[in-house]
């Protein structure tokens, strides 16, 4: 009776093994690391960031009321995305920075890769958990900051209609007019995309130094130089690609800089934005593929190293 | 090692293939408005080392507002020589802010120019000068605002109400009032306040009027205690046939 039962359990046993296959890349496998990292980065309170935001915007805004409406919205809508891009850009490279290090110095790496987990799925999950870290944490600065704009605004309208209260409606509605044009431009979410998309970009840089560099310091003061380097790009490669008469080793220099960084000026559209300039779907358009490209091709070259590597 | 080396092929590979599009890609920017900065060594010297840093790794807008609170600070103690320094380096870093280069212009033309002519310490002739000086720098700002951003009408009306109010040139405030009416976003009033001005102008009162006319024609929503008040005052300095003249009250057909 007992080795009937057993052959029973063998045999059902053998029938769910048959029923799934392993496969060579699955989303659910991605789907556990991605938030196994997300819980992990969680809980290394990295959303304390987000309360020093809070502070820095309440801050700047109770600061920013002793000047005019349209400086105070100037300032407040500057510093509140100035800060988003900073945060978002700090926490893209910390987090990152550690993912591999951490993961080898508490032998996770080992467990998971024992399983039937290929390198690259690995590598792909850990970046998608910091992705999703990111675009939580931007996604909440975002309607942080939206709510502060939004109670300023309410309440210089309420100020202004009362100092207004006997001026003819049409001034009224010129005036108002003005606050809100001041206060909001729609253009702002394009903007805050974009910054989100530079801080893929240089999460997914990080990930590609880390897979190389043996500590995360390594990696963080690597980062720092390429993203001060990064912001030159564009000046080197202007400079390369026009006929200057400059010697040969300094456009072999100028020729590496332009060629190996990326060009992180293409992300810094929210400081015109904010000035009113109008971001069309083509401008849009082009700086997110840019975006999404670097994203995909460091990911991918993060992944190649990580194969080669002996852990 | 040859995985890095592979990996560093692949990077100079695509390198190569990003370069024009980053290249395209830098063209539209700057044609759409963006990037209008160049950052160069008259820059640096203009910030300084922290500054430039900070500016060249995408916070010049931070920087902007910084020095725009300490020009704050310096024009309440009213220190004019550092509220324009530190104005010319907020509008290099900030050049499609409107706000920065009107604060500029009207703490130049209107706050210094006054505080200079009330100077007691100084001869009339210098308190003129400086008075004089103030209304050019002022106007200089509205000026390269304007190159910076020609379409936008705010820095237009500004230039206009310079002229008007510090220099008493009716016909440039006409001038630049007219400017700003045909652009997007212009105010109601450019295209009225240009006849206005433009009815101040010796020799052009023909002009003026039918400009104005041609507003009051319009409708009710033009006819404004000012634009009949110009209208008849033109009329009569035009010996307009009486029944061509608008009446006293009401509408009439011309």
């Amino acid at each position: 009776m007992t080795n009937d039962g057993n052959d029973l359990t063998l045999q059902r046993f053998n029938a769910s093994t048959l029923a799934k296959p392993y496969r060579a890349f699955s989303l659910a496998r991605i789907r556990a690391i991605t938030f196994n990292t997300l819980t992990e980065l969680t809980r290394l309170r990295v959303f304390y960031v987000l309360l020093v935001f809070a502070l820095l915007l309440i801050g700047s805004s109770v600061f920013m009321a002793q000047f005019s409406f349209q400086q105070e919205f100037q300032i407040l809508k500057d510093v509140s995305l100035g800060a988003i891009s900073i945060f978002t850009s700090l926490l893209a490279i910390v987090a990152t920075a550690r993912l591999l290090p951490q993961d080898i110095e508490d032998r996770t790496i080992y467990t998971i890769l024992a399983k039937p987990v290929p390198r690259f799925e690995y590598v792909l999950g850990k970046i998608a958990g910091v992705l999703l870290l990111l675009a939580i944490s931007t996604l909440v600065m975002s309607a942080a900051f939206v709510a502060v704009l939004y109670l300023r605004e309410q309440t210089v309208i309420q100020t202004t209609l009362k100092q207004m209260a006997g001026a003819p409606p049409d001034q009224v509605n010129d005036a108002l007019k003005l606050i809100r044009l001041s206060a909001f431009n729609i253009d702002i979410f394009p903007g805050i995309i974009i910054i989100y998309l530079k801080a893929c970009l240089l999460a997914a840089l990080t990930l590609f130094v880390s897979t190389f560099a043996t500590t995360n310091i390594f990696t963080i003061v690597v980062m720092a130089f390429i993203y001060f380097i990064g912001h030159l790009e564009a000046t080197a490669r202007e400079y390369w690609l026009q006929e200057h008469s400059s010697g040969l080793l300094t456009r072999i220099f100028l020729a590496i800089i332009a060629l190996l960084f990326p060009d992180l000026q293409a992300f810094n559209l929210v400081d015109d934005i904010v000035a009113g300039t109008a971001i069309s779907m083509a401008v849009f358009a082009k700086t997110a593929l840019l975006g999404i490209f670097y994203t995909t091709i460091y990911t991918l070259l993060a992944a190649f190293i990580f194969y080669g590597r002996e852990l | 090692m040859t995985r890095a080396v592979i990996a560093l092929a692949i990077l100079v590979a695509l390198g190569g293939i990003k370069l024009p599009i980053e290249r395209d890609l830098a063209a539209l920017h700057r044609q759409e408005h963006f990037r209008g900065v160049e950052f160069n060594l008259d820059l640096r010297e203009k910030l300084g080392q922290l500054g430039f840093v900070a500016a060249l790794s995408g916070f010049r807008a931070i920087v902007a507002d910084a020095l725009f609170i300490q020009a704050h600070v310096a024009w309440e103690r009213t220190e004019w020589g550092r509220i324009l320094l530190l104005f010319r380096h907020i509008t290099t870093l900030q050049p499609r802010v409107l706000l920065f280069w009107d604060t500029a212009a009207w703490h130049m033309a209107w706050n210094a120019s006054v505080a200079a002519m009330n100077d007691q310490t100084q001869r009339l002739a210098l308190r003129v000068k400086a008075q004089r000086e103030y209304f050019a720098l002022g106007k200089d700002f509205l000026e390269r605002g304007i190159k910076n951003n020609p379409d936008r009408p705010q820095l237009y009306e500004a230039l206009a109400r310079l002229y008007k109010e510090k220099y008493k040139d009716h016909q440039r405030a006409s001038e630049f009032y007219a400017k700003a009416a045909p652009l997007p976003d212009a105010a109601k009033f450019d295209r009225r306040f240009s006849a206005y001005e433009l009815s101040y102008c010796e020799g052009r009162e023909r002009e003026a009027y039918e400009r104005l006319r041609g507003l009051y024609d319009e409708g009710e929503q033009e006819r404004l205690p000012t634009l009949i008040a110009r209208l008849k005052f033109l009329e009569d300095k035009l010996v307009v046939p009486q029944e061509q003249r608008i009446p006293d009250t009401g509408p009439i057909g011309r």
